[in-house]
């Protein structure tokens, strides 16, 4: 039996804690097991699994790291997330890691991806071509060369085989994962006044932290309390975030952006770990099914580019079926994708008739009286219009 | 400190460039006006123009058109045009230069510019291009086609990627076949590709002439000025005599020993594109102290040539292929870019590494400070390290540019004179 309140406090503490304590448990309980990071947004973590590897997801240094080092190092405009990966890595803070994977995202992570192999020369640093062409028919065919070259490396510094049949139940359990994770957005969208947006944050994210075996266990049992949790609904506006794809927000932002008014019906923290809108298939070769569930069964981002399907008109149904009354766009400093598709979005939902707001934020930010006063400001003209 | 003095490249040559990419300009105007010939967005990195010229497509660089209105002091009005749709002010520039020239029928030269028949975003390495792209073909109405470059993280690209590409190369081909109406001519694109193999050659030829001491031409504010031409009109002949006619200019340079400068005091690598909208400005703050550049890494954003890459007319896909996947510099990984300076320093014989981080571009910029911090500790280069943008005349700062760059030199100069009184 979960104590919830308990639960979220616990995610809470896990997530802002930069010594990986959890990560060094799993290390002891697994001796010579190896731990292999991952930059936000996606990374095939069932292959992490397969490889007898615990993957674990970093989202920067929250408010908790001040930058001594890296800024030298990335010098103006550019995000904060980039610099304070960086500096946990000069700081020392990715001790426990034996590699760290990055992906095609954007120009700034994928530059990092290469001052961190620099830098840290005994580090597995890796970087995954995730293809932007889906309309072609070669696009899973690279994606899954490119998966089997990462087996290799995979197997290379851990010694242990991927097998087919370990892949499929890596893809089985984090299939389950992402079953989970759609169940507890869909009951925050349904009863927002149940369960906040910040704790259903706290509680995705610590899934970035420990084996999917517990993250499964932890999530089916707050759901199992949560169908008994009291709650009074607030005069609130329904409201979609998007734009915290990969920089994290700090946590108190999100409370008081509910504090202020309104019910995040959906949002688009920490993605990678709702990655895909149906189970990746277990039938068939396993590595072909994950490169195959990229290409064509992945959720909308602004990192991933499917020109068969603009991101716009996924936001539109975003909204439509959370039955949000607004968009709130969150966006990091310096984002470049976040800022461009903002130019799309707008268009698109000032064509539907969304009103929108947008917001700024930095991970370390730590005053929000701006903040407070636009989004309360944007509620109230909401709400009294 | 020395007496500002305004220098000048003044061979034939420049004038050349100058009628060739009006001569570019006037085709656009025309396919504009009449819809033929075809068109089609291409990004300038690792591009794939012999595709086009196979079919008698003329390539639009929007990367061109930004950088022409900055040097034309023409940049501000369209950015902040895009800026008031919704584009912040940490945007690329010349994304938002581009996009508010079409919301504004701003072109660089006055003359029109045609929807293009295809937006080829050929992405190769810049994320932005991408994005840049995808806008272009909202606001056009155009059809998009996204070429997926994988991004080089090994020393050489594999067979799957390879792969990857040329099936891509061969869609394109397919589209541009609907929509010119036109057979896909083999010979023709072979051809493209020999001449485009001959021009890097050339190129390449003259890259080498900096080796020497004094160098014939600044290979940054000088090599800019070739690049034009480079990238428009690589695949064809007219490229080939271009380039033939620069070299052999090149070379009467060098046989009369004639440098940039009177006398050559300096010689540097330059990191990074340049303030376009203060290219003067900031070409006479290294004139003043007689400081050459003899190799640059912005000069490679077509293709890294001068280690001997170069297109292959008897496999015509795969050089294509290789050229985007492994011979430019946005392709490559920050970890070659820091080999490639490497080797400048050494073989061009540098003195020193200017790095200009421009605030529109990721791609060069985000990552110097480590870039420098290789140079200055391993290597034990003398680094000068500033600031700017390459489109938004708004990130200029003349004065503490100034400064920064006079006091590198004073430095520099000091310890070479140390050096020599030791």
């Amino acid at each position: 039996m979960l104590c919830l309140e308990r639960t979220f406090d616990k995610s809470q503490d896990q997530i802002a804690d930069l010594s990986f304590a959890r990560v060094g448990e799993w290390k002891d309980r697994h001796p010579g097991a190896k731990v292999i990071g991952y930059f936000p947004v996606y990374a095939p973590v069932e292959i992490i699994h397969a490889a007898g590897m615990l993957p674990v997801g970093l989202s920067g240094g929250g408010d908790r790291l001040d930058i001594q080092h890296a800024d030298a190092r990335f010098g103006s405009f550019i995000c904060s997330i980039i610099k304070t990966t960086l500096e946990m890595g000069l700081r020392e803070h990715l001790k426990m890691f034996d590699g760290i994977l990055f992906s095609s995202i954007c120009d700034s992570a994928r530059n990092l991806c290469f001052v961190m192999k620099r830098n840290f020369p005994d580090l597995y640093t890796d970087f995954l071509h995730l293809p932007h062409n889906p309309s072609s028919t070669a696009s899973v065919d690279f994606l899954a060369s490119e998966y089997r070259r990462l087996i290799q490396e995979l197997e290379r510094i851990g010694g242990h085989e991927v097998t087919e049949a370990g892949l499929k139940n890596a893809i089985a359990l984090y299939n389950h994962n992402r079953q989970l994770i759609r169940h507890l957005y869909a009951l925050r969208a349904q009863k927002p006044h149940v369960l906040r947006a910040w704790e259903s944050y706290v509680l995705v994210r610590a899934g970035n932290l420990m084996p999917v075996e517990e993250h499964n266990v932890l999530l089916e049992e707050s759901l199992q309390e949560l169908t008994q949790r009291p709650g009074k609904p607030r005069d609130s506006i329904r409201v979609v975030v998007e734009g915290a794809f990969c920089e994290q927000p700090p946590l108190d932002l999100i409370k008081l952006v509910e504090d202020a008014g309104c019910y995040l019906v959906d949002d688009d923290f920490v993605i990678g770990r709702s990655w895909f809108t149906e189970d990746v298939p277990v039938n068939g070769d396993a590595v072909h099914a994950l490169a195959e569930s990229y290409v064509n069964r992945a959720v909308y981002s602004s990192v991933r580019h499917d020109f068969r399907a603009p991101r716009w008109e996924g936001l539109a149904e975003k909204v439509k079926r959370s039955r949000a009354d607004a968009v709130l766009f969150l966006i990091a400093k310096f984002c470049e994708p976040a800022y461009f598709d903002y130019v799309l979005f707008k268009q698109k939902l000032e064509k539907i008739g969304v009103p929108h707001l947008l917001l700024e934020f930095e991970e370390k930010q730590f005053t929000f009286d701006r903040v407070r006063t636009e989004v309360e400001t944007f509620v109230e003209s909401l709400v009294f219009d | 400190m020395p007496e500002v003095k305004q220098t000048e490249y003044r061979g034939s040559i420049h004038q050349r460039q100058k009628d060739l990419m009006l001569k570019w300009y006037e085709r656009l105007n025309e396919a504009a006006e009449t819809g033929t010939p075809p068109t089609a967005s291409l990004m300038i990195s690792g591009n794939c123009v012999e595709l086009l010229e196979a079919f008698g497509a003329v390539p639009i660089y929007p990367e061109v058109n930004a950088l022409q209105l900055a040097i034309r002091h023409q940049s501000l009005e369209p950015i902040l045009a895009a800026e008031e749709i919704g584009y912040a002010p940490d945007n690329c520039a010349y994304v938002k230069a581009d996009i508010g020239c079409y919301l504004k029928g701003i072109t660089p030269t006055g003359g029109k510019l045609p929807k293009p028949d295809l937006v080829l975003c050929n992405f190769v390495g810049c994320n932005t291009y991408v994005k840049w792209f995808e806008h272009t073909a909202v606001l056009t109405g155009s059809k998009l086609y996204v070429l997926d470059v994988p991004f080089l993280c090994e020393d050489e690209p594999s067979q799957a990627a390879i792969d990857y590409v040329v099936r891509q190369l061969k869609e394109v081909v397919t589209l541009l076949e609907s929509i010119t109406g036109k057979k896909f001519d083999y010979d023709r694109f072979t051809e493209a590709v020999r001449c485009s193999a001959e021009v890097e050659e050339l190129w390449s030829q003259i890259k080498h002439l900096a080796r020497r001491t004094p160098s014939p031409f600044d290979a940054y504010f000088d090599a800019i000025t070739l690049m034009g031409p480079l990238y428009v009109y690589r695949a064809t002949p007219e490229g080939v005599e271009f380039f033939r006619a620069a070299l052999e200019e090149m070379w009467q340079k060098v046989a009369s020993g004639q440098g940039v400068y009177d006398q050559e005091k300096f010689r540097l690598v330059v990191e990074g594109p340049p303030p376009y909208p203060y290219f003067r400005t900031f070409r006479d703050m290294f004139a003043k102290w007689k400081a050459c550049a003899v190799a640059s890494t912005y000069s490679t954003v077509g293709g890294l040539w001068e280690f001997g890459a170069r297109h292959d007319p008897d496999h015509p896909f795969e050089s294509v292929a290789m050229h985007m996947l492994s011979q430019n510099v946005t392709n490559r990984n920050y970890l070659q870019r820091y080999e490639q300076i490497k080797r400048y320093i050494e073989e061009w014989n540098a003195d020193g590494l200017i790095i200009h981080f421009v605030k529109s571009c990721r791609l060069f910029s985000a990552g110097q400070g480590d870039m420098r911090d290789y140079v200055t500790k391993t290597l034990g280069v003398p680094t000068l390290y500033i600031e700017s943008d390459l489109e938004d005349p708004r990130y200029f700062a003349e004065a503490q540019t100034r400064n920064r760059i006079d006091a590198f030199f004073e430095t520099l100069e000091h310890s070479k004179l140390t050096a020599k009184a030791v």
